[in-house]
């Protein structure tokens, strides 16, 4: 039985280079929120408070990708107070949408978006933080699903492995019963090479999906790419199918890059 | 004139206009009525309410990784083979809840469900889909130890059969000796004849229950003429099968090639993405997942399909078994096809086509049974590959 009178463990929520969007998700929990907070000490909440506690931290969730040589610093901090560290969204697991400027000059960027270009200090890539520090698990998407955040938090404080599928997108569309969009519309769709955990929202709307979740346990890129070639997908789609949100993922980035070559 | 009390093995007719009483005998025996309908540019199974929501007028175009609905020129209700839905999706559902529990002041309570559970009447059903409903009996029901929410469900269920009277571009009921006529297995089977002016349904009665269900409909004996049209249609799509499996001594052709090169071919266009197996309607493999709130005071225990494509499906402690693609489509196939026999006494395919379908890439079951049997015996074949079976790749 749970004594009352333990310490909760802390939890903490950072923020990198990110929209918020991740963790606006465990805001999102509404009814269960209450429930999270009753069981862990909310140490450090960008989105819902201003307070920070004191580390060392039980848990910390990690939202954004690096991008500046600040953060790239300030995550190793994160690291040395955290026992374990758990990564949450595209951003901080493949370097979210704005890894795209690791194909590009950055300064041109930020001479033409920035009046002053010389009080912008930023690195020309956007990483992953599994680039910077050691991460206990990574949890996928743009943005991620609020019941795997809740089954994160909920494994860690049942001490067990989360229940979270590393299989492709294809599994929960057929168990939802949709009609293949691929097959019976000839629509290009990543879901055979995408993490499920979205519960295959996309092609339920008669879409393709995008890859939100970023690649699944084994994905055949290189299949898949010849079958939308067959479809009928030019290499500078290809390229840009493979270069949204996961963008800096292993498997999409080299299968971007094999289709800028053709 | 009486009606005359329909028997075991008769064949009556049901002309077209009086097709809705079945569907309101049916309901009057209490039971819900899933059928074929169009949904989403897809004939798919669904609950119906009326015979007109059947696919009337529609076709389905099947080549492997393409699916295609289209109109017919006539109002066949039944003139199309089948869609991405199996009875699987009823009897065995993608996710069921074995039980609940709470925590207590000692110890958890258990809860199980002990709704009633429906009765489905499935009409439509092929002959293959109505052998892979008994492909899954066998599974579910033979041996020791019985699954009792299948084995419930199924002896609610009634099946009326629809044999086929056309094949498309990924069947091959015929090789496994399937379709497309169903012999056993339904409670009443229909065949549809559009003749002329002429439509109407030759019933066969395949059981009591069957029988009792057609006393509440309109019928007629069946003419001579009408039956051997209905037998006409049939044999029709028996000459059209766009596929073929060469079944002959194929059990001990795959056990003997597990290193054929042909097993790297494959892997390296599968997705590995388990669409294959999700469709397939005699596929059986689930997972066990337990669900547990924050507080660890409630709990549910969930079976979940699972697939034979997945990592986690042959994790044991340490890793997975199959970590390649080539490992895993080796395991589908040979299972499906060769261990199946050992195990059930039977294949575990009943030719629907489904898997050739709705592969995203179109890999065909048959084609690749095909070439592991042509590279048979082809010794520079074997071994040539001799990569750690456990490697990532
Ligand atoms: S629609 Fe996409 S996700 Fe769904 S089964 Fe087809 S390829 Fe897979
Ligand atoms: S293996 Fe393919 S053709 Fe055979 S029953 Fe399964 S889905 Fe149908
Ligand atoms: S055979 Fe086709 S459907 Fe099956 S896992 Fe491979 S790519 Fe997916």
């Amino acid at each position: 039985m749970k004594n009352n009178i333990k310490r909760r463990p802390k939890l903490a929520v950072w923020k990198f280079a990110s929209c918020d969007g991740c963790q606006l998700s465990l805001l999102d929990c509404e009814d269960e929120l209450l429930s999270v907070a009753e069981e862990v000490e909310i140490a450090n909440f960008p989105e819902a408070s201003r307070a920070v506690a004191r580390g060392p931290y039980e848990l910390s969730l990690v939202e954004g990708s690096i991008t500046t040589s600040h953060d790239a610093e300030r995550i190793h901090k994160v690291r040395r107070a955290s026992k374990f560290l758990i990564t949450i969204g595209a951003c901080a697991t493949a370097g979210g949408i704005q890894a795209l400027r690791n194909f590009k000059d950055v300064n041109e960027f930020t001479s033409a978006v920035y009046a002053n270009p010389e009080y912008i200090e930023t690195l020309n890539n956007s990483t992953p933080i599994n680039n910077h520090v050691r991460v206990d698990f990574e949890l996928r998407g743009c943005p991620i699903n609020k019941y795997h955040l809740l089954e994160v938090v909920n494994a860690f404080l049942n001490r067990r492995k989360p229940n979270i599928p590393s299989y492709s997108v294809c599994m929960e569309c057929k168990m939802r019963g949709t009609t293949c969009v691929m097959v019976s519309k000839g629509i290009p769709c990543l879901g055979p090479v995408t993490n499920a955990g979205c519960g295959a929202i996309c092609p339920s709307y008669n879409r393709g999906c995008y890859s939100c979740f970023g690649p699944s346990e084994d994905p055949n890129t290189r299949a898949l790419s010849e079958k939308f070639k067959q479809m009928g997908v030019s290499s500078d789609d290809l390229v840009r199918m493979y270069r949204s949100f996961n963008t800096s993922a292993d498997v999409f980035m080299k299968e971007s890059m094999i289709h800028e070559q053709d | 004139m009486e009606k005359p009390k329909p028997k075991l093995g008769d064949q009556m007719v049901i002309s077209r206009s009086k097709f809705g009483t079945l569907f309101t005998s049916l309901q009057k025996a209490g039971y819900s009525i899933i059928g074929p309908t169009v949904s989403n540019e897809a004939i798919v199974y669904q609950e119906l309410s009326s015979c007109e929501e059947l696919p009337q007028g529609w076709t389905d175009r099947r080549e492997p990784g393409t699916y295609r609905l289209e109109k017919r020129d006539d109002q066949a209700l039944f003139g199309f083979n089948v869609g991405p839905h199996s009875p699987k999706k009823y009897l065995f559902p993608p996710e069921h809840v074995f039980w609940t529990a709470q925590r207590k002041e000692s110890g958890y309570e258990v809860y199980e469900d002990k709704s009633e559970l429906p009765r489905y009447a499935f009409v439509g059903l092929r002959a293959c889909e109505v052998n892979a409903v008994l492909l899954q009996d066998k599974v579910f029901t033979s041996g020791e130890h019985v699954d009792q929410h299948y084995q419930k469900l199924r002896d609610a269920s009634l099946i009326v059969a629809a044999n086929c009277t056309q094949a498309d571009g990924t069947c091959f009921c015929v090789s496994m000796g399937t379709g497309p006529k169903a012999e056993k297995g339904f409670d009443l089977a229909l065949t549809e004849v559009l003749d002329g002016e002429q439509h109407y349904f030759v019933v066969e009665v395949g059981s009591k229950r069957g029988a009792a269900v057609l006393g509440g409909v309109s019928f007629r004996r069946a003419k001579p003429k009408e039956l051997k049209l209905a037998e006409e249609a049939c044999d029709r799509a028996a000459g059209q099968m766009g596929r073929t499996l060469e079944t002959d001594g194929l059990k001990d052709i795959l056990q003997s090639n597990p290193d054929s090169v042909h097993w790297d071919k494959v892997a390296k266009r599968c997705l590995s993405c388990g669409n294959c197996t999700m469709v397939c309607p005699t596929c059986f493999c689930t997972t066990v997942v337990d669900r547990t709130d924050l507080k660890g005071t409630s709990c549910e225990r969930i079976r979940r399909w699972d697939s034979c494509f997945t990592n986690e499906f042959s994790y044991i402690n340490g890793g997975s078994v199959r970590q390649s693609t080539k490992s895993r489509y080796r395991q589908w196939m040979m299972h499906k096809l060769a261990n199946w026999i050992d195990q059930f006494g039977t294949m575990g395919c009943v030719g629907c086509g489904r898997c050739i379908t709705w592969c995203p890439v179109g890999i065909d079951i048959t084609q690749e049974a095909a070439a592991i049997r042509e590279r048979e015996g082809d010794q520079a074949s074997i071994g040539k590959v001799k990569e750690d079976e456990h490697a990532v790749t």
